[in-house]
């Protein structure tokens, strides 16, 4: 089933992506065909199959150990909106 | 000697420069000069480093020279001098690192990756930073916010991707050798479509720390070369055991020996019945079929067999990257690095940094991992992926037990005309039905050149091993390129 306008500006604000009338019109048209070829997934019979995460088990843990950081200066570089030596953001709480 | 510099592939670079016959100095200014000439239309570099290249370069001969006079013992390593190019989402502290996209157009890393790490240690000689479709989305270059590359055996194509500045960079002499990535078939696609030596290792072999992410179950560190020969010494730098990447493998780093006494006496190759479709380019097709031929004249057997789950690897892929994609690239909210709009509120101003910072794939894919993710959908895409994921591993698991390899042609067709799929996502997804699979199920991969299609188009061809057996593969590889004339060939159509 095509997506509507809705639902693209839904995803698209749950993605945190400004999206223009033509962008919206031209998502809204492409991720409707993937989605349709997608479809033949649904046709595959996984009743006894597990959920695969590709990532192998092994070596996901280890043990706390404190390490040097980075740079202040070098991480501060890359910010466009720096106080002192804190990023600055617009307000968080009731924007 | 200054002329057949751009010739010489890593180990004849290297024995040539360990007995003092060429310099690391002569060889680097032989690449940046072969850059000045061919990239303005190639486009394979976003960021040139030559002064830092100059300085290793001249740091190398200096230590060839007193190894020389006896004044060092340390053992040589085989990287010593020779140029390369890193694709550029791989860190590299203190150069700008964009992945192809505005979102990083200044962003600059306070450290520099694991792999490429590596390949400074032993004493490589980095020439800059090679183009890439953003973020790694793309087959083809196309999607870089910095314009595409071109392809070095005719510019009108594309030379593939995501990795397609690195394949252009080495298959026109620019570097001798580069690192890439693979998610999808990023180093194994352009390499087929540049007709180089392209190997993707097995997931957790090569460390992820300081590669950008793109697809986190997916992302593989691989290498371009103009031989397996070259490919493996690459490879035995970049692989081994890193705790900073949660998923790399501790296992010893691989000591590749590619001459063995058998040579390849009694191992089987798979041909498996859904990579040879419909849909294949003839000539691609004849030349894979002609390649199996010389595997059985070196003494391999060959085993039909099927792998029934081929065909979802589409679908798959495109769910799960995505859906990766999709939280991977949330850390972009402008605030510590990245493409910066000023907004008085923040959901606005994440909204406009991101719907400027980001080119249309990236935008695509975020959309559909995010909708894959979501509440209502996500047993129905994201769950069923990773389930159909299993029966696609389940596949090779079964294909391993009766052979050593599995062949296949790495792309339906040679190398597309730039803009050929300018307007369709969905029918360029559909070019890498064929190098998928090998992400999903985490196992290498390589890609190695067959000849030439009508148009003087290089075909390449994969061997697919067992997860941890890249040896074998380079081994294969190397047995068929002693044989054969492919991988010597350059183009020169006015590049070289």
């Amino acid at each position: 089933m095509p997506l509507t306008n809705e639902e693209v500006l839904n995803i698209a604000h749950l993605a945190r992506l400004n999206l223009s009338e033509e962008e919206l019109a031209l998502y809204r048209d492409q991720l409707s065909a993937i989605l349709e070829h997608f479809e033949r997934l649904k046709l595959v019979d996984t009743s006894n199959v597990s959920e695969n995460t590709g990532v192998p088990e092994a070596g996901l843990l280890r043990d706390d150990v404190p390490i040097q950081g980075l740079e202040f200066e070098k991480v501060l570089l890359n910010a466009a909106n720096i106080e002192g030596r804190q990023f600055k953001v617009p307000p968080v709480f009731g924007s | 000697m200054t002329d057949g510099l751009l010739e010489l592939g890593i180990s004849q670079a290297g024995a040539l420069l360990r007995t003092g016959e060429i310099s690391s100095r002569d060889l680097t200014r032989a690449c940046l000069r072969q850059i000045e000439t061919s990239d303005g239309l190639l486009h394979a570099f976003l960021t040139l480093t030559p002064e830092e290249a100059l300085f290793r370069a001249n740091r190398a001969d200096f230590f060839f020279q007193q190894i020389r006079r006896g004044n060092h013992t340390e053992p040589l390593t085989p990287l010593l001098g020779i140029p390369l190019a890193i694709k550029d989402v791989l860190s590299l502290s203190g150069v700008r690192c964009t992945c192809g996209s505005r979102m990083l157009e200044n962003y600059i890393p306070p450290f520099t990756a694991a792999a490429v790490d590596n390949v400074i240690e032993d004493g490589a000689v980095i020439l800059g930073k090679t183009n890439t479709d953003e973020f790694a989305m793309g087959s083809s270059t196309e999607n870089s916010a910095f314009g595409p590359s071109r392809n070095p055996w005719n510019p009108d194509h594309v030379p593939g991707g995501s990795s397609g500045g690195s394949a252009a960079a080495v298959a026109s002499g620019m570097a001798l050798g580069a690192l890439g990535t693979d998610t999808g078939g990023s180093v194994r696609q352009p390499a087929a479509y540049c007709g180089i030596t392209g190997l993707k290792p097995t997931y957790g072999r090569v460390s992820r720390w300081g590669l950008i992410a793109y697809g986190s179950s997916l992302d593989s560190v691989g290498c371009f070369a103009h031989s397996a020969e070259d490919a493996a010494i690459l490879f035995e730098t970049i692989a081994g055991f890193d705790p900073r990447d949660a998923t790399s493998q501790d296992i010893p780093r691989p000591e590749i020996n590619l001459d063995q006494v058998d040579g390849l006496q009694g191992l089987k190759i798979g041909i498996p019945q859904e990579y040879f479709i419909a849909g294949i380019q003839p000539d691609v097709e004849q030349a894979v079929r002609n390649t199996l031929h010389t595997f059985e004249a070196l003494g391999v057997e060959l085993v039909p067999i099927s792998m029934p789950h081929t065909e979802y690897a589409l679908p798959v892929y495109y769910i799960i990257a995505p859906a990766e994609a999709s939280a991977n690239l949330a850390r972009y909210d402008s605030v510590r690095y990245g493409h910066y709009h000023a907004m008085p509120g923040y959901i606005e101003q994440y909204k406009h940094s991101r719907g400027e910072g980001f080119g249309p794939e990236v935008k695509r894919r975020i959309m559909l991992g995010t909708y894959a993710l979501s509440a209502g959908y996500y047993d129905a895409y994201y769950g069923q992926a990773q389930k159909v994921r299993s029966l696609i591993r389940q596949d090779f698991d079964r294909a391993f037990t009766q052979v050593d390899a599995i062949a296949a042609p790495v792309a339906p067709t040679t190398a597309f005309k730039i803009g050929e799929h300018a307007t369709d996502p969905l029918s360029m997804y559909l070019g890498d039905i064929f190098t998928l699979p090998a992400n999903l199920a985490g196992v290498p991969g390589i890609a190695f050149p067959v000849g030439f299609d009508c148009n003087k188009l290089p075909i390449g061809m994969q061997l697919m091993g067992r997860h941890f057996q890249e040896e074998l593969l380079l081994r294969m590889t190397h047995a068929y390129q002693r044989e054969t004339n492919h991988h010597r060939l350059k183009p020169n159509a006015g590049i070289r």
